[in-house]
């Protein structure tokens, strides 16, 4: 299937990377090109198969729910580009 | 006369540092010589030649106490930049990681470092591992060591993504070298490098503080120049982890035991469905051969049938982009790397994405987004999902019958740089071989086979049963042996 530039605006808004509007066709046709490909898959009769999900054969471990780590906001935040007090500043967000 | 320094395998440098032919900083600082003398390869995105010397003096000093820390004691290697290592910057490849310096280590990357492995720098690579021929870094491409004969001196690739570790290895820079394979990106790197790369079953190596791509698929190994050295590696980086919930909870075997063993009595598949349409003739040549060569050893070769292995390659780019487009939606500006302002937090997060992020990043990010988004989800990714359980289910089926399965690991050798860049998905072609492996999360290596008609290296590539990497060095040492090569790139 053809993606048109509405489509393509609306998936780079979903995942928050800037388009500019004359950058929307090129993106269409490149991202068409893509789908067209996977799109083989449709030549695939995939009645009564279970999704794959994973790979192992063992189930996912749990563990208690309880604090294990942790104290050194310092260090977690080393790498902010804004940061101050051992918190992430970003742009204002409430009124 | 004693070979030089730069010339040893993983286990002819224990074997040296053992009888104290040479010190660790000895066969380190010729390491970072060869490592300063290709600085054009740009195989490295950091060195950290300091570091390695003063991991180098450990090493020579637990020697000296009559200590050792492991296999690979002494042992200088490159690090892809794929691997969080503490203090020292991770980029994965990407402007948006640039100045990332992670102030923890990665499970991998720890064991080799307890293990007393010497950090030569970080190695290159396509930019969040996503590509193949390592032209996608923000770093700058990575020349593969290797060109044509005849005078065609035109650069090549090294494949990708561990395109820097497989350069660095082949080009006598480093030893050995880590790589994580997603789709063949150690695989494909190593057959066009002339090397070996071996991707481990999933879960056998721990994923932690590995910089995610896409989490079913993604996979650390080691890439050696022998069998034996994927061997000793593996030893060192394997094992169960609590930090990451999809390593397997598993005893690690030696993987080293039955090299050399022979394949006598084994049963080695060829699926037809790889001879694909426009095939080169030099790969079907090597492919030949390596049947002739396990046959000529005792080996049973027979043709076995992988009827979904057309819709792997369509499977994997839906689900490797849709797992991509969710991990790193984690780029944001907010926590760690670049950051660009806008006029609100919206317009700050879309323009440090759009900058911080390469062509084919935002390509993958922008087809999983899609994939996954309402109304297209059951269509493409629950679709592939299912498909995906039955490219499994032929792999099931195969292993009833063989013991490991013989392909070739890459349609072409290493091909020169500026081709095949403006059609991705004739980019994607190059994982053909090497992705349905990946989507059932099989062991596989690539192992030199031979040279093709230009000179250049062409790997033959074996499929394992799950979390049977033993049989699967086996059987890779019995090829390794026949092909006897010993071509090296001319000048390194």
């Amino acid at each position: 299937m053809a993606l048109d530039q509405a489509t393509v605006a609306r998936i780079a808004n979903l995942a928050r990377i800037k388009v500019s509007d004359d950058e929307l066709q090129a993106w269409a046709t490149d991202l068409s090109a893509i789908i067209t490909f996977v799109e083989q898959l449709d030549e695939v009769n995939v009645d009564g198969v279970e999704p794959m999900t994973g790979v192992g054969d063992f189930s996912l471990p749990l563990r208690p729910d309880v604090v294990t780590d942790g104290g050194y906001a310092e260090v977690v935040t080393s790498n902010a580009p804004n940061g101050a007090h051992g918190f992430y500043a970003v742009p204002k967000v409430v009124e | 006369m004693m070979s030089a320094l730069t010339d040893l395998t993983v286990a002819a440098a224990r074997a040296g540092l053992d009888a104290g032919d040479f010190s660790a900083r000895e066969l380190t600082q010729a390491h970072i010589d060869a490592m300063a003398r290709h600085r054009t390869l740009n195989a490295f995105v950091t060195e950290t030649p300091e570091r390695a010397l003063a991991d180098a003096d450990a090493a020579d000093a637990r020697r000296a106490r009559g200590e050792s820390a492991g296999p690979m004691d002494g042992v200088p290697i490159a690090m892809k930049d794929l691997f969080c290592t503490a203090g020292i910057r991770s980029t994965a490849g990407s402007h948006i990681l640039e100045p990332f310096t992670p102030p923890y280590e990665s499970t991998v990357s720890g064991k080799l470092k307890a293990g007393g492995s010497v950090l030569l720098g970080k190695a290159n690579l396509d930019e969040f591992a996503m590509g193949s021929a390592n032209i996608t870094s923000y770093f700058g491409p990575v020349t593969n060591p290797w060109v044509a004969k005849d005078g065609d001196n035109r650069q090549r690739v090294p494949g990708g993504s561990s395109g820097g570790s497989a350069a660095a290895v082949a080009a006598r820079i480093a030893i050995a070298a880590t790589g994580t394979d997603t789709g063949g990106s150690i695989r494909q790197p190593a057959s066009f490098c002339g090397i070996v790369g071996l991707k481990p079953t999933y879960g056998r190596c721990s994923r932690w503080g590995i910089v995610a791509f896409a989490s079913s698929l993604d996979q650390a190994g080691p890439m050696t120049r022998t069998v034996e050295d994927a061997a000793i590696m593996l030893q060192v980086m394997a094992g169960h982890d609590p930090k990451d919930s999809t390593s397997a909870p598993y005893a690690t075997p030696n993987f080293a035991e039955k090299l050399g063993a022979g394949v006598k009595g084994l049963k080695i598949g060829v699926p037809r469905e790889y001879r694909v349409d426009g095939m080169p003739q030099e790969i079907d040549r090597v492919w030949n051969q390596g049947a002739d060569w396990l046959r000529a050893q005792g080996a049973e070769v027979v043709e076995i049938g992988l009827p979904h292995t057309k819709y792997a390659l369509p499977t994997y780019y839906i689900i490797a982009p849709a797992e991509a487009s969710s991990n790193l939606a984690r780029y944001d500006g907010v926590r760690y790397g670049l950051r660009v302002d806008g006029g609100d937090l919206k317009e700050m997060y879309e323009n440090t994405r759009a900058e911080g992020f390469g062509a084919e990043v935002k390509r993958r990010i922008m087809i999983g987004t899609y994939v996954l988004s309402a109304g297209y989800y059951d269509a493409y990714y629950l679709k592939a999902q299912k498909v995906r359980s039955l490219i499994l289910r032929d792999f099931t089926s195969a292993f009833e019958q063989v013991d490991a399965i013989l392909t070739p690991t890459a349609p072409s050798a290493a091909f020169v740089l500026g081709e095949k860049q403006d059609d991705p998905v004739q980019m994607y072609l190059n994982d053909v071989f090497t992705v349905p492996a990946s989507m059932a999360g099989l062991p596989a290596i690539s192992v030199p086979g031979g040279l093709s008609d230009e000179g250049l290296p062409l790997g033959l590539h074996l499929i394992g049963r799950p979390f049977d990497e033993v049989t699967l060095l086996q059987v890779a040492s019995a090829l390794e042996e026949a092909a006897g090569f010993d071509a090296r790139p001319a000048g390194f």
